[in-house]
């Protein structure tokens, strides 16, 4: 049905070769990309000028745009995520959120917090800026790409980074942080298996490990919930609040805010994110393509045609 | 107060399965119908529309077909010590909601349990002893057979037209199905399902370990299909949208799919959405239902609905919140073991080992909810429980459905999480990864249980109900066996990487990674009284015109997905119905 292809997956995801390969299909992606402002002139719906300006330095170091596939930037994640956070998402429409609160409990209690993401955002940011300021003497918008890095692992682990002088933003004494891990992150709402109740299978969202690196339990299937964390997460959480970046109600945020990045990256472009449906090309998803039953069993053979976006954009 | 509409002969709580099969039965009797659906009303079209439907933030992120915590949601502890905090964000299970209930959602896998599983307790006693049994395991038989369930098993399964291969027809075993399976009537509707290249290289390295692999039983049509109802499925076309979303093809079957549109057209079935049941009423003897209370959503005031039956539909969750609100049956207490509403809830003990190939091309977008491969051969009648220090089994399996990639990205252990390592990543290993997995049985135990929350309300001012449970020794340990019976098979097919993922001694239920939608029991379906909700026939011991369809009879956990046995289970409740009760309204045992 689809006539036979010898491209290759790597020169298809090269923009344009895939414009060129694949016009007949329609417009290029570039036609429509001009329609969207440049990012710099973007006006934002929910985010102030800071936390902004916050959201486009911290998404373009969680995806940077050096090497191959767009960044965040390229992307346009932080238009996604001011758009979430101005929307249901943002509000928390759909969760339960009514008190008492423990946000402090055990993470595998899940999501505790009596803020709403986008008030999660607002305050952390603010929090996080003022960390930021203390320890590099900016906000963190205006840090090095390292120390940008070291500063969102920092958050990431809630902690400060081992040796770093810990300034306690949220009041209280200050403690030592050298060698504390932070709470462990809960992976965020989409969960793990691919197939869902069908076993098998490693996802990328499971992990809730302190650091940078997913641990290798939390690859697992279905069942990756429980082995997902490391041995200190199965602790009662109640961390020493010393060491903690952000208090409790807010210490979800680095989660949130990777969660949302990821998303941004990889969901229909309708949504503001993933511009040009080029993280799609990068890494060879055919987005709502929707019918595959000649391809069901071609062991090797990549897919040949790129992707299409529920709107009908082709790239 | 209450509105109170006209009286129906039977009220129906919950549209989804066992609702849309209870109602269609019981409407081809001539009896009035009414079906009370507390989420809105669903269709192929509009809602599941081409492409609108296949957009993975929305649904599979943001959960556009399940129940949203904020209008129904319960709390979670491990422990009867701990304090339980409520399910605020959905995450380990996700309850769909609307017209079709999680039947919309669902991958589609539709089992049979194994013989013994019916009957697990006399089945442990007889083979290993009862010494063997831990004391706080709530073993149970079910009361029902494989043998009398048979054929509503098959009814259920021609009802959705499932693709697959019998493996043991009438006693004789079939090459290429299942050998454990139970003895099955009739082959399945429909053939197997095409399957994806990661399904081929499971089948040849199991094979070539002496291993029976089969296709999974899937109610993802792989031909045109026309039931018993007359509702027409069109073959699967392998679009990678399936679990967690709706079908755009005709070819899940769903409530849907296989029976609403058929329903609608009964002149004695009517339906009502947004009308969330708060109660069901009691007659002032409490020995019958007199019909239920609902809030309607749209002229936001209660109702009163008489009716001479009340079939309890809903999840199975909802279904023990419903039966502990309502007052029916004794609620259980884990402290003195008396009672059995909440009494035995089971989950899902499941496991998994990822394979990454660099020069492997897999075109994990091109999927199916149900397609793929798996082995029975350490399935729980196949395991010396003795032996091996646990009660359990797993069916061991592979096969993707999809390549979505906020959801179903996998990336190799130690792959940082974000930064140019994350990013090379994803372009470097998506789509060059396989995985197999574990789906395994979880047993009951005297802590793990359903009842009223002390401090949570929903809004209508319920108290929430409220979940304890943890994984527990015995289940961990047939979690891990499973890992050391799928790691060679793994191993064998040479991958650059592999990484296992298994419940470590000591593991915690975490409430925030999604797990599986498969919560069962706390309805408990048997042949005494103090150990069970319903009897055999899933009527309620107390009120006898109440029956409680679903997974909440399961008394713990099968290893199998539990649509099958629920599906089956609620033809085996109609014939009951329809041969005797209508007939005679009375206690059925």
């Amino acid at each position: 049905m689809f006539p036979p292809s010898h491209t290759t997956r790597r020169r298809v995801l090269q923009g344009g070769a895939a414009g060129l390969a694949l016009g007949h299909f329609g417009l290029p992606f570039h036609a429509r990309a001009a329609e969207a402002p440049p990012l710099e002139e973007y006006r934002p719906t929910y985010l102030s000028g800071a936390a902004w300006a916050f959201v486009m330095a911290a998404t373009a170091r969680l995806i940077p745009s050096d090497g191959e596939g767009p960044g965040a930037l390229e992307a346009r994640v932080p238009v996604f995520i001011d758009l979430q956070l101005a929307g249901d998402f943002g509000a928390a429409a759909d969760w339960y959120m009514e008190g008492p609160h423990d946000p402090a409990a055990d993470p595998y209690l899940g999501y505790q917090s009596p803020l709403a993401p986008a008030e999660i955002y607002r305050q952390a940011i603010d929090v996080f800026d003022r960390w930021c300021q203390e320890q590099y003497g900016g906000s963190f918008a205006a840090l090095s790409p390292e120390q940008q890095d070291e500063a969102l692992g920092a958050l990431e682990k809630n902690a400060a980074p081992t040796g770093a002088a810990v300034v306690h933003v949220g009041g209280g004494a200050p403690g030592d942080a050298g060698g504390v891990e932070g709470q462990p992150a809960p992976p965020m709402a989409p969960g793990a298996a691919p197939g869902g109740d069908t076993p098998p299978g490693a996802t990328e969202t499971g992990g809730g490990a302190s650091g940078k690196t997913q641990p290798a339990a939390a690859q697992g299937g279905a069942g990756a919930g429980t082995p997902a964390q490391p041995a200190a997460a199965a602790a009662p959480a109640k961390e020493p609040v010393e060491a903690a970046i952000l208090p409790p109600e807010l210490r979800d945020f680095f989660r949130l805010l990777l969660q949302n990045t990821k998303e941004g990256y990889f969901a229909d472009p309708m949504y503001g994110g993933n511009h040009g449906m080029q993280a799609w090309v990068y890494i060879g998803f055919p987005g709502a393509r929707g019918s595959f039953t000649e391809w069901v069993n071609r062991p090797n053979e990549p897919y040949p045609l790129g992707p299409v976006s529920i709107s009908g954009e082709r790239a | 107060m209450a509105r109170q509409e006209k009286k129906k002969d039977v009220v129906v709580i919950g549209l989804g399965w066992t609702g849309s099969i209870l109602g269609i039965e019981l409407a081809r009797e001539g009896l009035e119908v009414l079906a009370l659906e507390r989420g809105p009303d669903r269709d192929t079209v509009p809602d599941f529309q081409y492409p609108k439907v296949i957009d993975e933030l929305r649904f599979g992120i943001r959960y556009g077909f399940m129940q949203k915590p904020r209008n129904s949601t319960l709390t979670i502890r491990r422990s009867l010590d701990e304090t339980a905090l409520p399910y605020r964000v959905l995450g380990s299970f996700l309850p769909g909601d609307g017209v079709g209930g999680a039947g919309v959602h669902w991958n589609g896998q539709t089992w049979r349990p194994q013989a013994v599983e019916y009957r697990l307790r006399s089945y442990v006693e007889e083979t290993f002893g009862k010494d063997i049994i831990p004391e706080d395991m709530n073993l149970q038989d079910w009361g029902v057979t494989a043998e009398e369930l048979e054929p509503h098993l098959t009814r259920f399964e021609y009802l959705l037209g499932i693709s697959g291969k019998a493996g043991n027809l009438n006693g004789s075993i079939v090459e290429g199905g299942n050998p454990f399976e139970a003895p099955r009537s009739k082959d399945y509707p429909l053939p197997p399902l095409a399957q994806t290249w990661d399904s081929v290289l499971f089948t040849d390295a199991a094979r070539s370990m002496g291993y029976h692999p089969f296709p999974r039983p899937a109610a993802n049509a792989s031909a045109a299909y026309v039931n018993e109802y007359g509702m027409q499925l069109g073959p699967c076309n392998y679009c990678g949208f399936c679990e967690r979303f709706g079908c755009l093809n005709y070819s899940k079957a769903s409530p849907q799919t296989c029976v609403i549109d058929a329903l609608k057209r009964e002149p004695t079935f009517e339906y009502r959405v947004n009308s969330e049941v708060l109660r069901i009423e009691k007659a002032a003897d409490g020995k019958t239902a007199t019909g239920v209370t609902y809030f309607d959503e749209a002229a936001k005031e209660e109702v009163f609905q008489p009716a001479d039956l009340v079939i309890v539909c809903a999840y199975s969750l909802h279904n023990v919140h419903l039966l502990l609100l309502s007052q029916i049956g004794a609620p259980y207490d884990p402290a003195t073991g008396e009672g059995v509403v909440g009494r035995n809830y089971a989950y899902q003990v499941n496991g998994g080992t990822s394979l990454f190939f660099k020069d492997k091309i897999f075109n994990p977008f091109v999927g199916t909810g149900s397609s793929g491969v798996t082995i029975d051969d350490f399935s729980i009648s196949q395991i010396d429980f003795g032996r091996e220090g646990f009660i359990g089994g797993s069916y061991i399996t592979a096969g993707h459905s999809g390549g979505r990639p906020i959801q179903q990205m996998s990336l190799p252990p130690g792959t940082a999480s974000w930064g140019a390592e994350w990013k090379a990543a994803v372009g470097e290993w998506y789509g060059h990864g396989m995985s197999i997995g574990s789906h395994g049985s979880n047993m009951a135990y005297r802590d793990t249980c359903l009842d009223l929350d002390p401090t949570y309300k929903d809004r209508h001012g319920r108290p929430l109900m409220r979940m304890t449970f943890d994984w527990k020794p015995n289940d961990i340990r047939m979690n891990q066996f499973m890992g050391k019976m799928i790691d060679p098979i793994a191993k064998s097919l040479n991958p650059d990487i592999l990484s296992s993922s298994y419940k470590k001694d000591g593991a915690k239920y975490d409430v925030r990674p999604y797990q599986t939608t498969h919560n069962v029991g706390g309805a408990v379906m048997g042949v005494d009284r103090k150990t069970s909700v319903v009897n055999r026939y899933l009527q309620s011991w107390d009120i006898h015109n109440v029956f409680v369809m679903g997974a909440s009879a399961f008394p713990q956990n099968i290893q199998y997905n539990p649509t099958g046995a629920v599906g089956g289970l609620a033809y085996w409740a109609v014939e009951a119905l329809r041969g005797d009760y209508l007939k005679n309204p009375r206690p059925l045992m």
